[in-house]
């Protein structure tokens, strides 16, 4: 390159980051990976409602998001799975007002239903060989599940050892729960566990259900909260409003999830 | 000095500064935050070490595989022209612009248990997801290309008088190729060995999409990292400054390495 265009292609990539880190822009959303169809249909729903606003997604494990925002990502909106992801927020005083819950959740298992057969119920996910995909358990689902196991293994009927044996088929412990979906709906898993709210009508039909009665069920409270020192404080503000209107109930309802506004 | 040189000199100076800052800085953050006690002490936990062997078995294992799979390309790709040439070099370099979480699911559709091979492989009773042999291929994957192309570019610098010297003294292709052309190209070939083992060694996506997460049997560095970073900042720290003076250690070491006669001899054809 000659040096004219050299100096030219430097000029570019400097003025580059100071065009991206404009003022106004979209509102950023952190968000556990369990939202991620409710929220998306609902940044969706407000962009066309409130003019200027617009919504940016950062679906991942809450964990993940946790540590994001900690070490200083810039989000506007925190949504998690779990109070203790957003404790670990607000106890640095992160949150701008208190954290609300405005969703609940519970655990199903998932099959393949490329492979049928292997798991019908509940007792068989301690059969021998069996290939079992958990959430890691730093991602809140992955607690959850093994939560469930605890409960179904002291509930009698399925042997006190049942969590420990399960536990031996897991093949995989993943990093969030949709890539739990996503090895269960390849096929590559015989069973996983999963929020019912991840059994969304994209992969419904690839992936088989079983319920988890409630006695046994662990049932998760989503917190959602504003960022302290968010840029985009109405928009962030809107949005948090938003879902727990009874209007973003219901949107939280038909994507599976259990309305829980105050 | 004219005001062009100048103006050249100024953006090399800042350009070498910027990438210093881009890469150097993170790389001295990551030093600075543990003091080398903790950092000892944090290695010396048993899930941390397990990710550390398992690391270093995949990758040595995947640079094997490379270096054994990659020579004949290497060789074929820099010394005959052929149909279809061209697809090859793109195919081979593939995996360095595909994401690598793309690479994972394309190994899972390829070689999961419902994938195209897959299905094969488990009527002999194979099962490749979820296990180490998943974690070697997830690596191999993605470390291909570093080894191909600088092998075949090494290659391709042998003067080809001294084959041809080889072929009249009625050599043997296998001989020519192992006594002559190896030798010569050895710098090259080693450097491709040692960068596909370094990227091996940092593979996270490929492999925790195919072979999944699990401590001790597909658990490497780069995934205990990920996961620790969620529970225990530190240990995730330790990890990766592990890796990294792991990683600077082989690049140095190779860099310094004296390859003896075969570098020396180690001749460029005249430029055309």
């Amino acid at each position: 390159m000659r040096p004219k265009q050299f100096a030219l292609a430097w000029a570019v990539l400097l003025a580059l980051p100071a065009s991206a880190g404009a003022q106004g822009g979209p509102v950023s959303v952190f968000a556990a990976a369990s939202l991620k169809d409710a929220f998306t249909e609902a940044g969706a729903l407000l962009a066309r409602r409130r003019p200027g606003f617009a919504a940016r997604f950062n679906f991942a494990g809450s964990q993940q998001l946790v540590l994001q925002i900690v070490e200083g990502a810039e989000a506007d909106v925190f949504a998690a799975a779990d109070q203790r992801s957003m404790g670990a927020v607000a106890g640095k005083g992160l949150t701008d007002g208190a954290p609300v819950i405005f969703a609940r959740n519970r655990l199903v298992v998932i099959t393949p239903r490329a492979a049928p057969g292997r798991v019908d119920r509940l007792q068989d996910l301690a059969r021998p060989g069996l290939k079992l995909v958990l959430a890691a358990e730093v991602v809140p689902v992955g607690r959850y599940s093994r939560e469930m196991l605890r409960k179904l293994s002291s509930a009698g009927g399925f042997g006190a050892d049942f969590a420990a044996r399960v536990q031996r088929n897991v093949v995989s412990e993943e990093e969030n729960v949709k890539a739990v979906v996503a090895k269960v709906q390849l096929g590559e898993a015989d069973a996983g566990i999963a929020y019912v709210s991840d059994v969304t009508p994209a992969v419904r039909g690839a992936v088989g259900v079983i319920p988890i009665p409630d006695a046994y069920n662990v049932i998760a409270d989503y917190p959602i909260a504003v960022i302290t020192g968010s840029r985009h404080r109405d928009d962030a503000r809107a949005f948090v409003d938003f879902m727990l209107s009874a209007e973003g109930q219901r949107l939280i309802e038909r994507n599976g999830l259990l309305g829980a506004a105050p | 000095m004219t005001w062009r040189a100048l103006l050249v000199r100024v953006v090399a100076a800042l350009a070498i500064t910027l990438c210093l800052a881009l890469i150097g800085l993170p790389v001295l953050a990551l030093l600075l935050r543990v003091p080398a006690g903790t950092l000892l002490a944090r290695l010396a936990d048993p899930l941390v070490l397990s990710a550390v062997r398992l690391s270093l078995v995949t990758s040595v294992a995947a640079a094997a595989l490379i270096v054994v799979l990659g020579t004949p390309v290497a060789w074929l790709l820099a010394t005959r022209e052929f149909h279809g040439k061209r697809i090859l070099e793109a195919v081979i370099d593939l995996p360095m612009v595909l994401p690598p979480t793309a690479a994972g699911v394309g190994l899972l559709l390829a070689f999961g248990r419902a994938g195209l091979a897959g299905r094969a492989l488990a009527s002999f009773g194979i099962s490749l997801p979820f296990s180490t042999a998943a974690v070697v291929m997830a690596e191999a994957f993605v470390a291909l290309p570093f080894f191909v192309g600088a092998a075949a570019a090494g290659f391709r610098e042998v003067e080809p008088r001294y084959l041809d010297a080889a072929a009249t003294l009625r050599a043997s292709p296998g001989t020519t190729f192992f006594r002559v052309m190896l030798p010569l190209a050895l710098p090259s070939v080693l450097a491709g060995a040692t960068m596909s083992w370094a990227r091996a060694l940092g593979e996270f996506g490929a492999t925790i999409t195919f072979a999944g997460n699990l401590p001790g049997v597909t658990q490497t560095m780069p995934l205990a990292v990920y996961i620790a970073l969620e529970t225990d900042l530190e240990a995730a720290v330790a990890l990766s400054v592990l890796l990294v003076l792991l990683s600077l250690t082989v690049l140095v070491a190779v860099r310094a390495l004296p390859l003896g006669p075969a570098a020396l001899r180690h001749a460029r054809r005249d430029p055309r």
